[in-house]
């Protein structure tokens, strides 16, 4: 198996490829927030690392946020695009469950420990999921809101959304904690999704789908102004 | 022979096709148009979320009216500006994964260049020299084309505020029609005088640009008019306003298309974009051109307005002439200038 996983859902673009028991290759692009232009360049790079060709790809993980639209669209869209060029199935994974699995696997949070990842959402809002169990899953969400809003009943924080509300989800008293992970790392969606295709651990797949969570802005015009007085 | 597929989502319409030398073999088109409709306008983010959608069904759709496979595809060209952002980059990344995926090159092209190149599929090679008018939703021009592939454009005029099809669209929601305007407009203008109400040809002193246009005055005249009759508590005559309103706009750009035609001693007149498949635009444009000895080149409707095969016909011209490949990092760019086919410019 040859898995290849990406990213688009926070301010990097992310890209990896796993073997079904270990990841390869990964890389996040140096210039965030250029997702269109870093992409693809991404894709080729890994493959060149490991010597791997485009053909040799059997299967395509891609992350289905919630993030920023324009960025998930066009990480979507190149999955779904490869997918259909090469040939392959195309699965999505909720990008925070990259986060938790990365939380994890770094050692920012315990084994068993329950847990709260939370993510800008940019308009001073947070995407925010609650993690935890062995093996871990994603308990509740994700769902869109102010940070004051998430439900964090007394657990740790990680993400891009502990740096920006320190009030609501900032270190909890008297503890020495850090934000974890704050963007996505394919490396380790990767190995979220080759899990969920092994049947193991207690994640699950997604359709390869945009996880918006709002609906579009767009408001019904008024009466015309009139030109005359 | 090369396959072109084209990629097109630079507004509501996404569009796929596949050109090889100058013969379109298949195309689809999926519209989220009337998604926009009770907003008045094209939404981006909805926009977006229907090319998303739409994006590999097209693709799929256009291979099998072609009955070709993605393997038969030796080139991928794609809108990569002008258009709103958020809608290009859905087909820019998708046109991005193909190139890569089928390992064949990638041309990053411009919008409006493809608005010219779609009239190949239908009259086959332009003549070394032409003029193009293009009157679309957002832009309207004057150009001087040599070598549409490799020669730069040049402008003899573009619009000083409103563009063409937005002058259609507005008219229309001030007389009440339904979204597009355009289409609208041109049918409501089927019942009436198109001399009732004498509305102003813009820019058409000879102390004007000769070949600039203007349309924002012509709309605000459409709309004091609209107001002043509304005022005095008379009925609205839709039909000889929509009559009169198209026919200024369509005296206005064939004239000077005319004129520029003749100034440059060029014998063949190209008219494209959307607003090229207002009825009143062609039979104006025919006339005036026979009159002239100007040989007339206008695309089919359906190939007028945003569509997947104008963007293939566009790569075709590319590849043929042996232009340079796009790297695998170009930007979209939402107000590309148009100074040559590729994106990027031209090139020798
Ligand atoms: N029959 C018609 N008469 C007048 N205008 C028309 C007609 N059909 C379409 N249009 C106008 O054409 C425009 C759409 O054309 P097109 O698809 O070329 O524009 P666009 O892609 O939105 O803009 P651009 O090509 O400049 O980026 C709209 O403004 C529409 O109202
Ligand atoms: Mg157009």
């Amino acid at each position: 198996m040859l898995l290849l996983a990406l990213d688009t859902a926070t301010a990097t673009a992310t890209v990896a490829l796993h073997d079904g028991e270990r990841v390869l290759a990964s890389l996040r692009a140096a210039d965030a927030r250029k997702h269109a232009e870093n992409l693809v360049p991404a894709v080729q790079a890994v493959l060149a690392e490991t010597g791997r060709a485009r053909r040799d790809v059997t299967a395509i993980a891609a992350g289905v946020g919630p993030g920023p639209f324009t960025g998930l669209r066009v990480g979507l869209v190149t999955a779904l695009s490869l997918g259909m060029a090469l040939g392959v199935d195309v699965h999505g994974v909720c990008s925070l469950d990259a986060l938790a699995a990365e939380a994890l696997a770094t050692g920012a949070v315990a084994e068993g420990e329950e847990f709260v990842v939370a993510t800008d959402a940019r308009r001073r809002e947070v995407h925010s999921a609650r993690y935890g169990g062995s093996p871990l899953r994603r308990l509740t969400g994700p769902q869109v809101g102010p940070a004051a809003d998430v439900e964090r009943s007394g657990l740790r924080v990680v993400g891009s959304g502990v740096p920006l509300y320190p009030d609501a989800l900032g270190p909890r008293p008297g503890r020495a904690e850090d934000s974890g992970p704050l963007d996505v790392d394919a490396a380790h969606l990767a190995a979220v999704a080759a899990a969920a295709l092994r049947g193991e651990g207690g994640w699950q797949l997604l359709p390869p789908e945009p996880l918006y969570l709002r609906r579009p802005d767009a408001v019904e015009p008024g009466a015309r102004k009139r030109v005359t007085a | 022979m090369t396959v072109v597929l084209g990629i097109e989502t630079s507004c509501d319409e996404t569009g796929a096709g596949l050109v090889a030398e100058g013969r379109l073999l298949g195309d689809a088109l999926s519209s989220s148009m009337s998604e926009h409709a009770r907003f008045g306008g094209v939404v981006p983010e909805i926009a977006a979320r229907a090319h998303l959608e739409a994006m590999l069904p097209v693709v799929r759709e256009a291979l099998t009216r072609a009955s070709l496979d993605l393997s038969d595809v030796g080139a991928v060209a794609v809108t990569a500006g002008p258009g709103l952002s958020t809608a290009v980059q859905v087909g820019l990344a998708s046109a991005k994964a193909f190139a890569f995926a089928l390992d064949v090159p990638l041309y990053g092209v411009h919008h409006l260049a493809g608005h010219a190149a779609v009239d190949v599929l239908e009259h086959g090679p332009l003549p070394p020299r032409c003029v193009a008018l293009v009157v679309s939703g957002g832009h309207t021009s004057l150009l001087l084309l040599g070598d549409l592939a490799r020669d730069p454009i040049v402008h003899l005029g573009d619009t000083a505020d409103d563009a063409a099809g937005e002058a259609f669209d507005k008219v229309a929601r001030i007389l009440g029609l339904p979204y597009p305007g355009g289409p609208s407009v041109d049918r409501a203008a089927r019942d009436g005088d198109p001399r009732a109400i004498a509305f102003p040809r813009p820019l058409t002193r000879p102390s004007d640009p000769r070949y600039g246009f203007s349309f924002s005055g012509l709309k605000t005249a459409v709309a004091r008019w609209v107001e002043a009759r509304q005022g005095a508590g008379g009925d609205l005559p839709v039909a000889d306003v929509a009559a009169s309103f198209q026919e200024a706009v369509a005296d206005t750009v064939t004239r000077k298309a005319v004129a520029a035609c003749l100034d440059h001693g060029v014998d063949t007149l190209l008219v494209v974009g959307g607003v090229a498949a207002n009825s009143r635009v062609r039979a104006l444009a025919e006339e005036r051109c026979a009159a002239a000895g100007i040989e007339l080149r206008v695309p089919p409707m359906r190939l007028c307005t945003d569509n997947g095969a104008m963007i293939a016909a566009v790569g075709d011209l590319l590849v043929r002439a042996g232009a340079p490949a796009s790297e695998l990092r170009i930007p979209a760019d939402p107000s590309a200038p148009l100074t040559g086919a590729l994106l990027a410019g031209p090139w020798r």
